[in-house]
């Protein structure tokens, strides 16, 4: 059990919780995104899809039974995730009191530097999206049940859709670093290299994604969707 | 050339220092960036000012005494080099050179450019080694060792130990240079007895010091001897299997 | 004084196994009652240190780095002798034997030079043990090389990196001690004096290099390994902070210096480029397997090389050894390049360089193959020198490398002060006159690992139950106020010059008169020269800054003041010795070939000095050595 517990206390224990989770949260971003595809489909699609969701393993759990524990899993995880990634990050802060005049950046990518930054803008924004779409608090026009409504309408305002471009931007980041970084943690090493499939991996998912959301809100916009 | 050096200046550890600007008119390509702060060293002692202390040995970039930021970079703009083989002709005439101490907390400033690495000798000594007293090995061609693995361990080996990778890392952290020890060490049929109990200690140790690794890779970049991140990744599996299995502590 | 160098009877393969049963042991639970000093923490004193802590020893190791994993030997590149025969080639214990008996130019002690042999085996083992990455075949086993004076592959080598990777061994070694707290590790810590007590080491007086702090260390035993002193010629391959202070402050108390002339200027270097030079950089030995080594015939031809036309280019090593060619021993070649230089054939800064061409290797083998051998160095050169040696020809120039020289010792690696013991290149015992290619590894490790942690228990057995002195006694106290006194003549100094403008001018000096040639009227003049510099330096060196705290010029103000000593001492003995042997050329003794000669009738001794007290001349002592097994012969390269 010390193995265990000292392995919670060190930041190589750590960053592969930060893995794990992110695992977690890789997959469910993917889900969705591939989910909300049905959008294309039309209402009818993409309103019993959400049913769908509601419905599943019934009568054997009750109604929302998976959804709830999906949504538990998923709290879990981000409480994982940003717990560690705050310890982390004041250690870090920690290891260099004194700060260079000059530091130039060597390698790093643009992603790895700001992959804090855009974390705490994809909190916010996951904040944002639950009142709006899960909740309706921040939606003026909610009508619980009907997805399709809900989205459309609310991307139609061009703030709403613009905070859901900026944040699915900064969730490409994240990912892009994140899931290359995951390989690294978890101790997955490329033996060939280059080029890297950890990279082309990252690279690869990080776009579906991002591409895949992205199109939800310009859809609405352009009219492609109405 | 003619050159501008703006250069770290603290007393003592415990003062507070500043940047000090010197000009130089007349140093020559083919200098080294160390023979360069010599030839500086030689005109302060002559005009009665204390000279830059700074840290350098073999000068052949293989003791790793040596190492400095030089404009932002550690051991400065040539990639793969450490400070004693850079030489001026990286530079250009005119140009402005700014020179600081590597900065960490674990490191800190003994006077001017000189730190304090001690703790790299303490990761090592909490497990970098093979513990075989002398005079109980058996006969060298005993255990084959197949040359690619060899070999690998041999890349992983070349850690000069500089503290280029902590300085470079906007974390401070050391995971390359521990990760380096551990990887060469684990590699080897010789190192598997202490394997994860090694990997446990070492890295425990570590991060008594240091801050952690966030993947950014310019440890790697910054590293004269261009040891690779893989040893990173190879470190934190060992350290996750030796947590779980119960084979490290 | 007589020199007993205490060499066991009976034949000499026999020697060290006889007197290791026949040496006094110390049990297990009486070793923890000793506490032993070693300074120097490189490939010598660490592996010492690690071993005789593993043993039960109180180890207190010191080192002037910040780690003890910096000692310079991690510099060598080349590798490692073993007489381990892997290659089937007719290797072995005798012959690694006989071939540095021979290297050396009979000028080394048999005893010594076999037991090394015969340890030689155990290094590897215990190195590889270690974890010692060294290259291998593809069915894994240890690979060879051969190297310069063997006709044998014996070299193991971890890439151009030997010396690195055996010292991490060593490092690692020593740091499990640390870890146990067996050794107490003092990095940063500079030992400045011997003290001796009723004719006996008992400890050391050390200035702490962050501090300042001047402080006295009791023990049972010294051990010193502290390296050689090619640094008196200011420019050479060894590391800025190598220095002679500890042998020397030790000769100064009392133990003898031996052969102080034998110092090896090891031909492949890159040649000075600058006034401001630093330092020098050797490049492996390696590159005279395939490079051709020329001079225009014509002096002061100022045509880059490429410029110059076949017909017009003197491969002079070639012309003059047809046998071996490029291949010569390492003080040949670096002798007839200085021949050339002198009759302004040099090329390159100054004219102090010959060309490397591998021109023709190149056409032959191809650039790939090429690249594959000499890659890493034809990098390091490029990277230094900012020439490309795929398209022009390497320069090159001989450089002082490593001394054979130092504390004279017997055959239980003791000084002649009691409960002194000199271990590595600081001691003058295995290899003569000329050291042999990847046999500085093998000493250091020998002495280290196999030799010392024998030979100092029968010294301690012998002293069991005594007690220790306290460091308030009048013996430590006396010498920190020797030392505090030097400390203060030097800060106060209120001259003008730097230390190295000094330093440059003396290495200068023994450079040009007692380096890779000397002659009687020539080293007469250094000694003239060297005084009169010596007395400058005291009233004209400048030392900025206090000592309480870390400052670099006072520490090489220290060092440098004792090399004007050494490097008197070192001339008197070229001249002294009235033969040409090994790496001690003197121009007056040579063949009508131009080859060295040796006076055996005359010279067949170890020169041991001892010191004649301030401003006293230096007394010499010989020690016989007598060749029973090696018979002496001429060398000859034609």
């Amino acid at each position: 059990m010390s193995g265990l517990s000292n392995f919670y206390r060190s930041a190589v224990g750590k960053k592969a919780l930060m893995a794990a989770s992110g695992i977690v949260l890789f997959g469910f971003v993917l889900v969705h995104m591939l989910g909300n595809l049905k959008l294309y489909q039309g209402p009818e699609k993409l309103n019993a899809y959400a049913e769908w969701l509601r419905e599943v393993g019934s009568p054997l759990l009750p109604h929302s039974g998976v959804l709830w524990i999906a949504r538990a899993v998923l709290l879990a995880a981000v409480g994982v995730h940003v717990v560690t990634a705050a310890q982390l990050t004041l250690r870090n802060w920690q290891a260099r009191p004194q700060k260079y005049r000059q530091r130039e950046v060597l390698e790093a990518t643009y992603a790895s530097r700001t992959v804090r930054w855009a974390g705490v803008i994809i909190g916010l924004y996951v904040v944002y999206h639950l009142a709006h779409l899960t909740f309706g608090w921040s939606h003026p026009d909610f009508i619980p049940g009907d997805v399709y409504h809900n989205v459309v309408s609310g991307f139609q305002i061009w703030w709403v859709s613009g905070i859901y471009i900026v944040s699915q931007i900064a969730l490409g980041f994240h990912l892009y670093h994140g899931l290359w970084s995951m390989f690294q943690s978890l101790g997955w090493w490329n033996s060939s290299r280059p080029p890297d499939w950890r990279r082309r991996f990252a690279q690869v998912f990080a776009c579906i994604i991002t591409l895949g959301n992205l199109s939800f809100p310009l859809a609405v916009l352009t009219g492609l969707v109405k | 050339m003619k050159l501008t050096l703006e250069i770290w200046r603290q007393k003592t550890r415990d003062s507070r220092g500043r940047f000090v600007t010197y000009s130089i008119s007349d140093a020559s390509p083919d200098m080294s960036f160390l023979e360069l702060l010599d030839v500086l060293n030689e005109e302060l002692t002559q005009t009665g000012e204390e000279p830059i202390a700074f840290e350098s040995d073999c000068r052949e970039g293989i003791c790793g005494s040596c190492g400095v930021m030089i404009n932002g970079k550690a051991h400065g703009p040539e990639k793969g080099t450490a400070t004693c083989q850079l030489h001026m002709r990286k530079f250009r005439d005119g140009d402005s050179i700014r020179v600081e101490p590597w900065r960490s907390k674990a490191f800190p400033v003994i006077k001017d450019l000189v730190v304090d690495r001690a703790p790299f000798d303490k990761i090592v000594q909490s497990g970098g080694f093979v513990s075989v007293n002398t005079g109980s090995a058996p006969e060298a061609n005993l255990i084959p060792i197949p040359k690619p693995i060899a070999d690998k361990a041999m890349d992983a080996a070349e850690c000069i130990g500089c503290g280029a990778c902590v300085a470079q890392c906007p974390n401070g952290a050391a995971q390359l240079f521990t990760a380096a020890k551990v990887s060469h060490l684990a590699l080897l049929p010789q190192g598997q007895p202490e394997r994860y109990r090694r990997v446990q200690r070492m890295v425990d140790e570590m991060e008594s010091y240091f801050g952690s690794c966030t993947n950014f890779q310019e440890c790697e970049a910054a590293c004269p001897k261009g040891i690779s991140i893989e040893f990173i990744a190879r470190m934190n599996r060992d350290y996750l299997k030796g947590s779980f299995s119960g084979s490290g502590g | 004084m007589i020199l007993d160098p205490k060499i066991p009877p009976g034949p000499v393969e026999e020697k060290w196994d006889r007197h290791r049963f026949e040496m006094k042991l110390v049990n297990p639970a009486n070793k923890r009652r000793f506490d032993v000093i070693v300074v120097g923490s490189g490939l010598a004193g660490g592996s010492a240190a690690a071993s005789l802590a593993e043993l039960g020893y109180h180890v207190h190791c010191f080192c002037y780095q910040d780690s003890a994993r910096r000692a310079h030997s991690i510099a060598a590149q080349g590798g490692i002798n073993a007489a381990k025969n892997y290659q089937n080639d007719g290797d072995s214990i005798w012959r690694l034997f006989y071939d540095t008996v021979k290297g050396g130019d009979f000028r080394s002690r048999e005893a010594n030079v076999h037991r090394l042999a015969q340890v030689s085996v155990n290094i590897i083992d215990q190195c590889v043990a270690q974890g010692v990455p060294f290259a291998r075949e593809y069915g894994g086993m240890l690979n060879n090389r051969s190297f310069g004076g063997a006709q044998v592959s014996r070299t193991f080598y971890a890439r151009g990196q030997t010396g690195q990777q055996l010292m991490l061994g060593t490092y690692q070694a020593l740091s499990r001690q640390v870890a146990a707290g067996q050794v107490q590790m003092y990095p940063r810590t500079e030992m400045l004096d011997l003290v001796v007590i009723g004719g006996r080491a008992r400890g050391i007086v050390t200035r702490d290099m962050v501090t300042g702090e001047i402080r006295s260390w009791s023990a049972d035993a010294v051990v010193v390994a502290t390296g050689g002193y090619s640094n008196v010629f200011f420019l050479s391959t060894n590391a800025k902070g190598c220095n002679a202070t500890a042998i020397w402050r030790a000769h100064r108390r009392g133990a003898l210096f031996a052969n102080p002339c034998y110092t090896q200027i090891h031909p492949t270097c890159i040649p000075q480029h600058g006034d401001y030079q630093s330092k020098l950089t050797l490049m492996s030995e390696s590159l005279r397997n395939d490079g051709r080594i020329w001079v225009p015939f014509k002096a002061d031809d100022t045509r880059s090389a490429t410029d110059i036309p076949e017909t017009e280019r003197d491969y002079y090593l070639e012309r003059r050894y047809p046998a071996f060619g490029n291949l010569v021993p390492r003080d040949i070649a670096s002798r007839a390049a200085k021949t050339e230089c002198d009759e302004g054939k040099g090329v390159g800064h100054g004219g102090r360089g010959v060309y490397l061409d591998f021109a023709d290797a190149i056409q032959r083998l191809g650039k790939p193959a090429i690249e594959e051998k000499y890659g890493n160095l034809f990098e390091m050169y490029e990277r230094i020198t900012g020439e490309n040696p795929y398209e022009v020809p390497m320069r090159i120039y001989p450089a002082p490398h490593y001394t054979m020289g130092g504390l004279w010792v017997d055959y239980n690696l003791m000084s002649t002060i009691e409960g002194l013991y000199v271990i590595g290149e600081a001691n003058f015992s295995d290899h003569g006159a000329n050291r042999l290619g990847a046999s500085a590894l093998m000493q250091g490790l020998a002495d280290g690992y196999f030799v010392l942690p024998y030979t100092i228990g029968d010294y301690l057995a012998r002293h069991m139950g005594e007690e220790p002195i306290p460091t308030d006694h009048a013996g430590f106290r006396e010498v920190e106020q020797e030392i505090l006194g030097r400390v203060q003549k030097l800060l106060s100094s209120s001259g003008k010059r730097t230390v190295d403008s000094l330093h440059r001018e003396l290495g200068h000096i023994c450079w040009e008169k007692c380096g890779m040639s000397r002659n009687a009227a020539g080293l007469e003049e250094a000694m003239g020269q060297i005084r009169a510099l010596r007395e400058e330096y005291w009233e004209s060196v400048s030392v900025p800054g206090s000592g309480e705290e870390l400052n670099q010029s006072l520490e090489r103000a220290g060092r440098v003041a004792d090399y004007f000593e050494l490097a008197e001492l070192m001339c008197r003995d070229a001249l002294n010795r009235g033969e040409s042997c090994g790496t001690h050329f003197r121009e007056e003794y040579q063949t009508p070939e131009g080859e060295a000669l040796r006076d055996d009738e005359h010279y067949t001794y170890a020169a041991a000095w001892e010191f004649g007290g301030e401003g006293g001349e230096p007394i010499l002592h010989k020690e016989p050595l007598q060749f029973d097994n090696v018979p002496l012969t001429q060398r000859s390269y034609k």
